[in-house]
């Protein structure tokens, strides 16, 4: 069942076109990313579904609703933590459900004991490492009510040995909750570990010019990433970034 | 308390040794006493004068107070209007800066001619000079909100009312506190000018009185006695801040 999906949307700013007649979808459960080169308007994709800009022409669907210039209709994760400093781990993964009506501390405390921050509950951000802060973002994304959850390089400051971490934990929880993803990375690899299908956008004005099924069964291990078989996929898809 | 001390012993020992160069030298040079009285003098006369200059004090407290406590709210409530309603703070924040560059020694007696020699026009005087840093510290508060917070806070659908509760005020509690800081020790200061206008009781008055009698060591006392209750005012503040923004304090000390 398609869950979202983006028909025709063109969006410009002043004479500049950033996306021009861009359609995608994503099923029920589906984790897709997009990839494309720095620049390509993804950040500008992700305001239109968020609902802070409005597409000059096109349609914005979610479970078969028009949500065109409809804030928090999605769930968000951004590329920073951005986690409120004055509120404790606990308090701010609650957040998202806070801004859309009841908090549910339960259930929170449930999901931090998972990723394994339950004696981070009570503390400050600043006390965690940057790949904790990721995972009580995620959480935050998690726990809130809407469907789709929307991924901005979520790992992109983070070094490769955390990175990798962060991938295998965002996995398992995925496979166990199996949300809605619509992921956006700058990292080949990444996309594949990760997605169902790849989008590869081209550069302004964006548009999905290829898409990839990745061919891999889940759930994926680690040791995927050396295998022949995911090299030839990142080459494809290299390649396919490189004509853009 | 500890750290009070630790940090604390450095000035108070150049405050002591400020005081017995001050009394040596009145000492050696032979000033009289109506010129520039000894601290020693200056120390008994405060306990000697005790009786009567308390009730000065006590009024001087409850004024500053309640005029603080004026001067905060309208200092907090101009600052949200101003930054919730911006064609409101284009055309007054420029006459705001204006409001502070009337001299209030000129204004208070004009006070007293609109408003007689009772409580508001005193009220008025603090609240005129507490309300500025506060509304300025606030304003700037909500307007360095990061912006990648505002952006999450958007993308997840915030209201303008919770991206202001939950967000903004939030943030701007540390520079808000500067803000609150700064007047704390002007309501002391603002009392006790609009006390020099005419008022039963007040460390004004007992300034004013001392001075025109040449009681200079009763000057001093008063003197000493605002820059107690400016400290005092000051330390309560910031002790507000440590419970109310502990998360900040705590990441000072980490960094």
């Amino acid at each position: 069942m398609i869950q979202l999906s983006l028909e025709h949307l063109t969006k410009s700013f002043d004479s500049n076109l950033v996306l021009s007649n861009l359609s995608f979808h994503i099923n029920e459960g589906e984790f897709v990313s997009i990839l494309g080169p720095s620049g390509s308007g993804k950040s500008t994709i992700f305001n239109l579904i968020g609902g802070l800009l409005r597409p000059d022409d096109g349609t914005i669907q979610l479970s078969g609703e028009k949500i065109n210039g409809k804030r928090g209709s999605i769930s968000y994760m951004p590329q920073t933590p951005s986690l409120m400093p004055w509120r404790t781990i606990l308090q701010n993964v609650l957040l998202g459900q806070e801004l859309k009506g009841k908090a549910d501390p339960e259930t929170a405390r449930e999901m931090l004991h998972i990723a394994g921050l339950t004696d981070y509950e009570n503390a400050y951000p600043h006390e965690l490492s940057g790949g904790m802060k990721q995972r009580a973002a995620f959480i935050r994304a998690l726990l809130s009510p809407q469907p789709v959850i929307l991924l901005d390089e979520p790992f992109s400051a983070l070094d490769e040995l955390t990175r990798h971490d962060m991938q295998k934990w965002l996995l398992d929880i995925w496979s166990e909750h199996k949300p809605t993803i619509l992921f956006v990375t700058h990292n080949i690899e990444e996309a594949i570990y990760l997605s169902d299908r790849i989008l590869i956008l081209s550069s302004k004005p964006a548009k999905v010019v290829e898409e990839f099924k990745v061919p891999f069964s889940r759930p994926r291990e680690g040791e995927l990433l050396l295998e022949e078989k995911f090299l030839a996929c990142k080459k494809e898809i290299h390649t396919a970034l490189k004509n853009q | 308390m500890k750290n009070v001390l630790m940090k604390g012993w450095r000035p108070a020992a150049v405050l002591l040794l400020l005081f017995i160069v001050w009394e040596l030298a009145v000492m050696l040079a032979e000033i009289p006493a109506w010129l520039l009285p000894p601290p020693t003098d200056i120390f008994q006369e405060g306990i000697a004068g005790w009786g009567g200059f308390h009730l000065h004090l006590q009024s001087t407290v409850t004024l500053s107070l309640l005029g603080f406590a004026i001067g905060t709210g309208i200092g907090l409530l101009t600052a949200v209007l101003l930054h919730l309603l911006p064609f409101l703070r284009e055309s007054i924040y420029p006459l705001l800066i204006l409001s502070q560059n009337v001299p209030i020694i000129v204004l208070a007696p004009l006070l007293v001619v609109w408003f007689g020699f009772g409580i508001l026009p005193k009220l008025v005087v603090i609240t005129l000079v507490c309300f500025f840093p506060i509304t300025v510290a606030a304003l700037d508060g909500f307007r360095q909100t990061p912006r990648e917070l505002k952006h999450y806070m958007l993308m997840a659908g915030a209201s303008k009312g919770q991206l202001f509760w939950k967000l903004e005020l939030p943030y701007s509690l540390p520079s808000l506190f500067s803000g609150l800081k700064i007047s704390a020790t002007y309501s002391v200061m603002g009392a006790v000018i609009s006390e020099w206008l005419g008022a039963k009781a007040g460390i004004g008055v007992y300034m004013t009185l001392a001075s025109s009698s040449f009681r200079t060591d009763r000057v001093f006392v008063a003197i000493f006695a605002i820059m107690v209750l400016s400290l005092l005012f000051f330390g309560a503040i910031l002790l507000a801040e440590r419970l109310l923004v502990k998360w900040k304090t705590q990441e000072s000390v980490k960094k």
